[in-house]
């Protein structure tokens, strides 16, 4: 019988009525007194010389309030970023400027160069198009391996070359593992390339500043998944203000898919105009702005080998990568293509030597940075691609060559310096061919092949590392943050919650989860507790949401803050029945001396808090309001297995995904409802990058596919009906809840069982296809079909 | 966008008196010339809406012909047309989304002509009539090529007739992201012969693949087009697919298109 309520019951998300009813408060809802708009002026070349902006036309045209160009940000700070890799050398990546608005040069297509701010939007957009721009168009490179070419064109001049940096993982494996390729008896090569892909989230950015005279407080209104970040990155680095003085707010922001962690320009801009102008200053972006300035994701370019020995077990792996990082450092791209996917390279299998190398690599892009798994797909997708190939080679199964080479004991350290503290990949695979109907696969492709179609079946496994992270360790990679989370817990007079938490909800429905944890750890009812996010003026310190922390970290947070609260809630319960604080039992909501029948209410407790006539105020004080910061001591590491089956037409290369299923092991589970729609979403990306996403930049950085007329996003028919599954529980063994996350999984484990059940349909009829890069377009495979 | 005069006459008459003033553009459904006005790509002094001219609305069947106002919605020619004109109605059907459906007219999309429209394949491949204010126009001498009809500045399409084929089929092979025809074929039997038009392939826009009509009005099953190949010269090529794999789905989809009237 599923619970009804409290942790494993899935009421329904409680954040849905407004958002639904169209009564949510998005960024582009708030609206200011006086507020003017601004337009930016972005460049249409992708590498140009700055030799003149002439803004005295558009600044004479109807509404215009003033001009920004780069020059009135010369003494401001640039963007920062918030990861510093160190090279194989010791030596740290190099790191270029990233002005507010262009400076000098501009160096991707969408580069801001000026912005006008109007009374209306419209006028700012008019006399945006009346700055007469002399820019001489430089050669573009956009091509990473061109881009590192001796007397390739330079992004930034000041640098010795468009290379980031040279990353060597674990550089002093690089021998041994040499060494375990000389004497394999069998090595699978495979180049393949990570598509890059524009995030899209239904909701584009949207940044409104305000600037208080009278008290010289700053505000930011913004599409954020971080708050407190964009306050600290801002203030700190970009306009100097203190955190006292700038307060961040991101209210209901519609999707962020990581392309809302990072600060961005237009949201610096806004800030220091409304203080410039002493008016809120507002900027929506439009769809074809956001597919030039929100910072991309993937695009890495990659040659995997696998060795085995005779008996099929894997001996060593490496790789090379090339990690495009765009025009600048977005907030945390250093961080993607090393710390989160070199990391992920074992997988979930006990090769014992591994080496990996990434040059990331300055292009005239847009920038890339984290987008749904963030690293870890790219890992999972070359990883489990490899495998498949390696089975196909062999002969042999790829499930049980998978099995074979499972890590099956833990605690267990990987030859990539992480330790995965639990896990049953076994028990994954077992529930995914039982959920799946592996063992009717066979009947299904007879049943295809007779309506002409070529079906196949792909599968893999997948392992992340969630919760976002010890922030010694990640201080010790270069992280310039630290990752830990917080959480107030102020419970009211009449036994009310509130909970204020530095998580940051967009989609994810922590408005009612969360209270599940705590309605759950006193055993009241759900609709006691509120949670309120995305305000840095009543929330504590918060790092954020991203990376699938929010429960795992976010949520420990919250527990260490209601364990506080029910510590101090028991003394005021034993002096309330006059007994000893040990004897003191918390249960379904009341209080009670352990071998009496003494009990008093939690609302009585809570109100003797408030209403301290008879209370222990020698002892401790009045009221009801614990806060705690919570930094894990090791990642979480969610794992599982997935299934794809497809059809292929032979005639044309359509790819249709008739089945999908996905066992995962998440850990403990709070909402499963929830957690089985974060996994729908994230395999809907997954599949999206599978068969139908890519940015596709022409030779001169021109981005050919900036709209939906060809930029192709899943849609609710090209998805099937999934078959989920997470009740595979391993328990994290270091967090108070035993959760992983949920949030990427989807989008990690899929594009690789969606490309090999394709390789697999191509080769049931004797094609001789053993890669196709996505998307896996039709015309994609019917040309590797006829290649 | 910028400003533009807007106008929603009431009769054909006073359309064509609107539409003579100084950049005056006609506005059907839209769903082109909207995006293109908000992406400032165009800026038409004045924009007169056809929509509300009840001569120009609705559906009607009579004898082997079914006429269509040039304002028709395709939602509403997929409802109305589906007893007179199966085929035609399924390829409305079948256009964009819902909403594109419910405002999109037949008139906008046969002069706007874009080369990867469903309209044009229809109206070629029936052999239809463009009725103008002005004149009628052979669908055959209507299509000039890509984004360009035979219609003068001004001229302003009021219906649409179909003869009614013995079979019809429409194929359409999407574009994964609009959905527009990567390449899609019209072929249509009648008494005095098959028709097969093509849109989405080529860069000169809709056109007749005259062979695969000799070849089936000698023998109409799809074998008769398996020695048959389309030169992939003239098709378009970009990222959705190159100019070869556009002529394989002109053959691909013609067979499927007979096979789906045999």
């Amino acid at each position: 019988m599923p619970k009804d309520h409290g942790i494993g019951a899935s009421p329904k998300r409680r954040e849905d009525v407004r958002f639904l009813s169209g009564t949510g408060n998005y960024t582009d809802d708030i609206n200011l007194r006086g507020q003017a708009y601004v337009h930016f002026l972005r460049s249409d070349v992708a590498h140009g010389r700055i030799n003149g902006i002439d803004t005295a036309a558009a600044a004479a045209m109807p509404g215009v309030l003033r001009i920004f160009t780069g020059a009135d940000f010369e003494g401001v700070g640039g963007l920062p970023c918030g990861w510093q890799v160190t090279d194989k050398h010791g030596q740290p990546m190099q790191e270029p400027g990233h002005p507010v608005l262009a400076q000098g040069k501009v160096r991707h297509v969408g580069d801001p160069i000026a912005a006008v701010v109007a009374e209306t939007a419209a006028q700012a957009r008019d006399a945006a198009e009346a700055i007469e721009l002399d820019i001489e168009e430089l050669p573009a490179v956009v091509d990473m391996k061109a881009a590192l070419q001796e007397g390739a064109p330079k992004v930034h001049d000041d640098l010795t070359s468009n290379l980031c940096y040279d990353w060597g993982f674990v550089e002093e494996n690089k021998g041994a593992v040499e060494e375990a390729f000389q004497k394999a008896a069998h090595v699978t090569t495979l180049e393949l390339i990570n598509n890059r892909l524009v995030a899209n989230p239904m909701e584009p950015r949207v940044a409104v500043g305000d600037f208080n005279r009278a008290s010289g407080d700053s505000t930011l209104y913004t599409t954020s998944q971080n708050p407190h970040v964009i306050r600290l990155l801002m203030g700190a680095f970009v306009l100097g203000i203190p955190e006292h003085k700038l307060r961040v707010v991101a209210p209901d922001v519609g999707g962020g898919f990581g392309t809302k962690i990072f600060h961005y320009a237009e949201e610096a801009f806004c800030t220091f105009a409304a203080k410039a102008l002493n008016r809120p200053v507002k900027w929506t972006a439009s769809r074809s702005e956001a597919f030039i300035s929100d910072a991309h994701g993937r695009d890495h370019v990659t040659k995997i080998q696998l060795a085995l020995d005779a008996d099929n077990n894997f001996t060593a792996l490496r790789t090379d990568t090339y990690a495009n990082m765009g025009a600048y450092l977005s907030t945390f791209a250093p961080s993607v293509p090393t710390w989160l996917h070199g990391t992920l390279m074992a997988g979930n299998y006990r090769t014992p030597l591994i080496y990996v190398n990434v040059k990331a690599v300055f292009t005239n892009t847009v920038p890339v940075d984290a987008y749904r798994g963030a690293g870890r797909p790219e890992a999972t997708y070359q990883l489990e691609r490899v495998i498949d190939k390696a089975a196909r080679e062999l002969g042999v199964d790829p499930i049980a060559l998978r099995r074979q080479n499972f890590i099956t004991e833990f605690p267990y350290a990987t030859p990539v310096a992480v330790e995965y503290d639990t896990g049953d990949y076994n028990a994954t695979m077992d529930k995914l061919e039982e959920i799946g109907d592996l063992a009717g696969f066979a009947a299904r492709r007879r049943e295809s092949e007779a309506r002409g179609m070529l079906r196949g079946l792909g599968v893999n496994c997948y392992i992340e590392a969630c919760g976002i992270a010890p922030s010694n360790l990640v201080g010790q990679l270069g992280a310039r943050a630290g990752l830990y989370e917080s959480a107030t817990v102020r419970v009211n007079a009449t036994g009310g919650l509130v909970v204020m938490t530095g998580s940051h909800s967009h989609g994810q429905g922590h408005e009612t989860s969360f209270p599940q944890v705590i309605a759950e750890m006193i055993g009241i009812d759900e609709s006691m507790v509120e949670i309120v996010h995305g305000d840095t003026a009543n929330t504590p310190m918060g790092m954020g949401t991203y990376g699938s922390r929010s429960l795992a970290v976010g949520g420990s947070a919250m527990v260490r803050a209601t364990e506080k609260i029910i510590a101090k809630a028991k003394k005021i319960a034993a002096h309330l029945m006059e007994a000893a604080e040990a004897d003191i039992e918390l249960k379904d909501g009341a209080f009670s001396v352990a071998g009496t029948d003494k009990s008093v209410a939690w609302g009585d407790v809570c109100l003797a808090a408030y209403v301290p006539h008879n209370y222990p105020l020698e002892e401790i004080e009045p009221g009801l309001e614990e806060t705690a910061f919570y930094d894990p001591s090791n990642f979480t590491y969610p794992a599982g297995a997935y299934a794809c089956e497809v059809e292929v037409d032979p005639e044309t290369g359509k790819v249709t995904i008739e089945r999908f299923a996905a066992a995962d092991d998440f850990g403990n589970v709070v909402n499963p409802m929830i957690v089985s729609g974060q996994v729908h979403g994230g395999l809907a990306q997954g599949i999206g990058q599978a068969l139908l996403e890519g940015a596709v930049y022409d030779e001169n950085g021109q981005l050919l596919n900036a709209s939906y007329m060809d930029y192709a996003m899943p849609r609710a028919s090209d998805v099937p009906f999934y078959t989920v599954d997470h009740s595979c529980v391993t328990p994290c063994t270091h967090n108070p809840l035993g959760v992983k996350g949920c949030g990427e999984a989807g989008a990690i484990g899929s594009p690789p069982a969606v490309v090999n059940a394709v390789v697999d349909a191509l080769q049931s009829a004797g094609r001789d296809v053993t890669h196709i890069d996505m998307p896996l377009s039709p015309s994609r495979v019917w040309q590797a079909m006829h290649g | 966008m910028y400003n533009f005069e807007f106008e929603r006459p009431a009769s054909l008459a006073d359309a064509v008196a609107a539409l003579g003033a100084e950049e005056a553009q006609a506005l059907g459904g839209g769903q082109t010339l909207i995006p293109t006005l908000k992406q400032r790509l165009a800026s038409p002094a004045k924009l007169v809406s056809l929509t509300g001219i009840a001569e120009m609305q609705g559906v009607s069947a009579a004898g082997s012909s079914v006429t269509i106002g040039g304002a028709t919605t395709h939602a509403t020619v997929a409802a109305e047309a589906a007893g007179a004109y199966p085929a035609l109605a399924a390829l409305a059907g079948n256009i964009g989304d819902p909403a594109v459906r419910n405002r999109g007219t037949i008139g906008g999309s046969l002069a706007n002509n874009d080369p990867s429209a469903c309209y044009p394949a229809a109206a070629l491949g029936s052999g239809a009539t463009i009725v103008t204010n002005a004149r009628e126009i052979a669908a055959d001498d209507y299509f000039q090529g890509m984004f360009t009809t035979a219609l003068d500045e001004g001229e302003i399409i009021t219906e649409v007739r179909f003869p009614v084929p013995e079979a019809a089929s429409y194929q359409k092979f999407e574009q994964p992201a609009s959905r527009f025809a990567l390449v899609g074929v019209f072929a249509a039997k009648y008494a005095d012969g098959v028709r097969v038009a093509v849109t989405g392939a080529s860069e000169e826009g809709v056109f007749r693949w005259s062979e695969a009509e000799a070849a089936l009005n000698h023998d109409f099953r799809t074998d008769a087009l398996m020695d048959l190949d389309i030169n992939p010269a003239n098709m378009i090529g970009d990222m959705h697919g190159s100019k070869a794999y556009r002529a394989h789905l002109v053959k691909v989809m013609t067979k499927r298109a007979v096979a789906a009237m045999l």
